[in-house]
């Protein structure tokens, strides 16, 4: 349709912005995920403590709520972050809290034998960690990760809620102008359709492939 | 600066309980709407027959993997396009309803499915009624690990109410953006909203845990 | 932090000081008294088989020994240092878990469900620890395990995953992974009670191999008792987390004194 060939361009830098701001919130959630999940892991109250902390009160309360937050509140506090930054690390530390619960429960689900294997051979706990418990926690979580990425996917379209140009904010824009609502937000939904089973899904797949035969397992 | 005013909070706070009203009649509404829709959308994707179950499972996955404020737009612009006026709130709670169906119908699939086969086979041999069999049988077993599922699912349906704040339902979050905008002041109306949500779902997180064990406790499950 | 100061011997002098020593050992686990008052020597080169009921105790001894565990009394010597405890102001005090890092570099030991790392080779789960504690060079390491792998029969299963070998030969690898540490004392967990009957003597031949060639220091907890009879120099047979009876394996085996013995050997024989 000549629908698309007029505002294809359009949908597309939206979907590029889109991408970029999923890359960068997961990887600022792994990076919670992981640091958070082993916090919930310590004994030391401090450390489980402020993880749990920091995990309700991301896992509580509304991404949307958080993002306005983080863009209009936390310059308040002396923090202004231009909306494109504001905009991944809300959806980052949102999805990082329930990322964390992700890596504490593929951790967990190390059989106990391991950890007493790695101890009888004298390992440090974080040698053991490193070497032993962690790449097998990975394979474990893989699944779980997979749907995780896609929320974070959906989530991202909420930065659109503070003038990001992603595609939810293309849509939106060229719906304003043009009031073609099913063709708009029809395309925006289809992107959004592709990029997450047609992009995330076969990665993930491919991901647990590759994680399978290094641990030797046939799939 | 960092200037918080406490007066200013009580004068907004009987507005923002109001709002909260609101919120929480949407969610539950939405989630009955879901928990309904969800259990047909199940047990359609379990039918045999092809035509049924294929188009139901695609729709499914397509609701799944896409964001629900685009969902809520779509909903809400593309009646008036085609003629049908819907007003913000049927608008929200057809997205927030179909949404959250999906979610749920694969929460009572993962359910019914880990029923073991045989209680189905079990039931045949009885020769109970389908109905039978799925209302006396199957949906008790199920309900167990299903519950956790849909416990989330609540407390998330509650959280993504705000996304019906953007096509004008005066739940909590539009109320916060219009207190804000009406006094320029952000800070106490949106941390208040954030507390408030808080408070709410924290205890609904822990009593449906509670609830949960309960259930598997007056089962007969570990 | 009050650290409480017992006045065991700070170390174990003399000529015939043995290689292990339990000294009144208790473990509880809560209300349960597992190990109670546990005195147990074992000396340089000795081959102790340790039997019982479950519920005896038995395996507890050599999780106490390998510190995956602390006990909650007395004391635990290897080669003459205390193990559960270390020194501070001249008194002993509870070990810190780098002391008992540095400890458990005595001991081997291989487990039940032999844990290999699944996500490593037969090869590199032999490396991984000599490189990774004991710092050896990727060479050294790989040549050690490469030795140990062919000792025990299964050098060309090397570059295979565990999930490739079956039960005997896991069990196996896992013991040329404890080996490559080079252990003084070597503990074996009931090693063959996961093992279908006709790989057990793949493993036996490996322990007995152990036994007399290379004189390693050993404790094994089995349900093999003609094996236990035909390869160790004492038997110690545990009841209620104490010895009940101990003593050469023909003299346990053949004319046990105490009655406890009696009824579990004739359970054990009537099973068979």
């Amino acid at each position: 349709m000549e629908f698309l060939r007029t505002y294809g361009p359009q949908f597309i830098r939206g979907s590029v912005t889109t991408v970029e701001q999923t890359f960068l919130a997961a990887a600022l959630a792994i990076l919670i995920a992981v640091i958070a999940g082993l916090m919930r892991l310590s004994r030391k109250r401090l450390l489980y403590g402020s993880a749990t902390i920091y995990i309700e009160i991301f896992r509580g309360t509304s991404l949307l709520v958080q993002v306005y937050w983080i863009f209009f509140v936390l310059p308040l506090f002396g923090l202004t972050l231009e909306k494109f930054t504001a905009g991944f690390i809300a959806v980052g530390m949102n999805l990082g809290a329930y990322g964390a619960e992700l890596v504490r429960g593929g951790i967990l689900s190390v059989p106990k034998g391991q950890w007493e294997a790695a101890t009888a051979l004298s390992m440090s706990p974080a040698t053991r960690m490193r070497r032993i418990i962690f790449p097998q926690a990975l394979f474990n979580m893989l699944p779980p990760w997979g749907n995780l990425l896609i929320e974070l996917l959906k989530g991202t379209a909420l930065v659109a809620l503070i003038s990001v140009t992603d595609l939810m904010f293309v849509a939106r824009k060229i719906n304003s102008t043009t009031y073609l609502s099913a063709q708009v937000f029809g395309t925006a939904l289809i992107l959004y359709y592709l990029m997450s089973r047609g992009l995330i899904t076969p990665f993930m797949r491919w991901l647990e492939r590759l994680m399978a035969r290094k641990l030797g397992k046939m799939l | 600066m960092f200037d918080w005013r406490w007066e200013f909070v009580g004068a907004i706070l009987p507005r923002l309980f109001r709002a909260t009203g609101n919120t929480v009649l949407a969610a539950l509404l939405g989630y009955a709407i879901a928990m309904v829709l969800g259990l047909i959308f199940a047990l359609a994707q379990r039918t045999r027959f092809p035509l049924v179950n294929r188009p139901i499972r695609e729709f499914v996955e397509f609701i799944r993997s896409t964001p629900l404020i685009l969902q809520i737009f779509f909903v809400f612009y593309v009646g008036p396009q085609f003629g049908v006026m819907l007003s913000p709130w049927t608008a929200g709670m057809i997205a927030i309803g179909l949404h959250y169906a999906s979610y749920l119908s694969e929460v009572y699939r993962g359910g019914i499915d880990s029923v073991p086969k045989g209680q189905w086979e079990a039931a045949k041999s009885l020769s109970l009624s389908p109905v039978r069999t799925y209302s006396r049988i199957i949906i008790p077993q199920a309900i167990p690990p299903a519950f956790a599922g849909m416990g989330n699912y609540l407390v998330g349906i509650f959280k993504d109410t705000p996304m019906l704040s953007v096509i004008g339902v005066t739940e909590l979050m539009h109320t916060a953006n219009s207190i804000g905008s009406e006094h320029y002041r952000f800070l106490e109306p949106y941390t208040l909203v954030g507390l408030i949500f808080l408070a709410i779902s924290l205890p609904t997180a822990g009593f449906l845990r509670k609830t949960e064990a309960k259930i598997r406790h007056k089962m007969g499950l570990r | 932090m009050k650290q409480t100061l017992f006045h065991y011997p700070l170390k174990l002098e003399g000529e015939h000081v043995p290689l292990v020593r339990f000294h009144k050992v208790t473990k509880r686990y809560g209300d349960l008294v597992v190990l109670d008052a546990l005195d147990l020597d074992v000396k340089e080169g000795e081959m102790v088989a340790i039997i019982g009921p479950s519920g005896s105790g038995k395996t507890t001894v050599l999780r106490m020994l390998m510190a995956l565990e602390k006990i909650n009394d007395g004391i635990i010597y290897v080669d003459g240092e205390p193990m559960t405890h270390m020194v501070k102001n001249s008194g002993l005090v509870w070990a810190d878990d780098k002391y008992l890092r540095r400890q458990r570099l005595n001991i081997g030991m291989c487990f039940q469900h032999f844990n290999l790392f699944p996500h490593m080779t037969a090869l590199e789960n032999c490396i991984e620890a000599p490189i990774q504690v004991l710092g050896l060079t990727k060479q050294d390491a790989t040549k050690r395990a490469e030795e140990l792998l062919d000792m025990v029969g299964l050098l060309e299963k090397a570059h295979e995953h565990p999930s490739r070998l079956s039960g005997g030969q896991q069990q196996r690898v896992a013991i040329a992974r404890s080996l490559a540490m080079r252990p003084k004392v070597m503990l074996f967990d009931e090693v063959t009670s996961a093992l279908d009957p006709e790989v057990i003597g793949e493993v036996t031949q490996v322990i007995r191999k152990l036994v007399h060639k290379h004189n390693l220091t050993m404790l094994m907890v089995t349900h093999q008792m003609g094996f236990a009879r035909e390869i160790s120099d004492r038997v110690c047979f545990f009841y209620d987390g104490k010895i009940e009876e101990q003593g050469p394996p023909d003299q346990i085996f053949g004319d046990p004194r105490k009655e406890r013995t009696q009824q579990f050997l004739s359970a054990v024989l009537e099973a068979n």
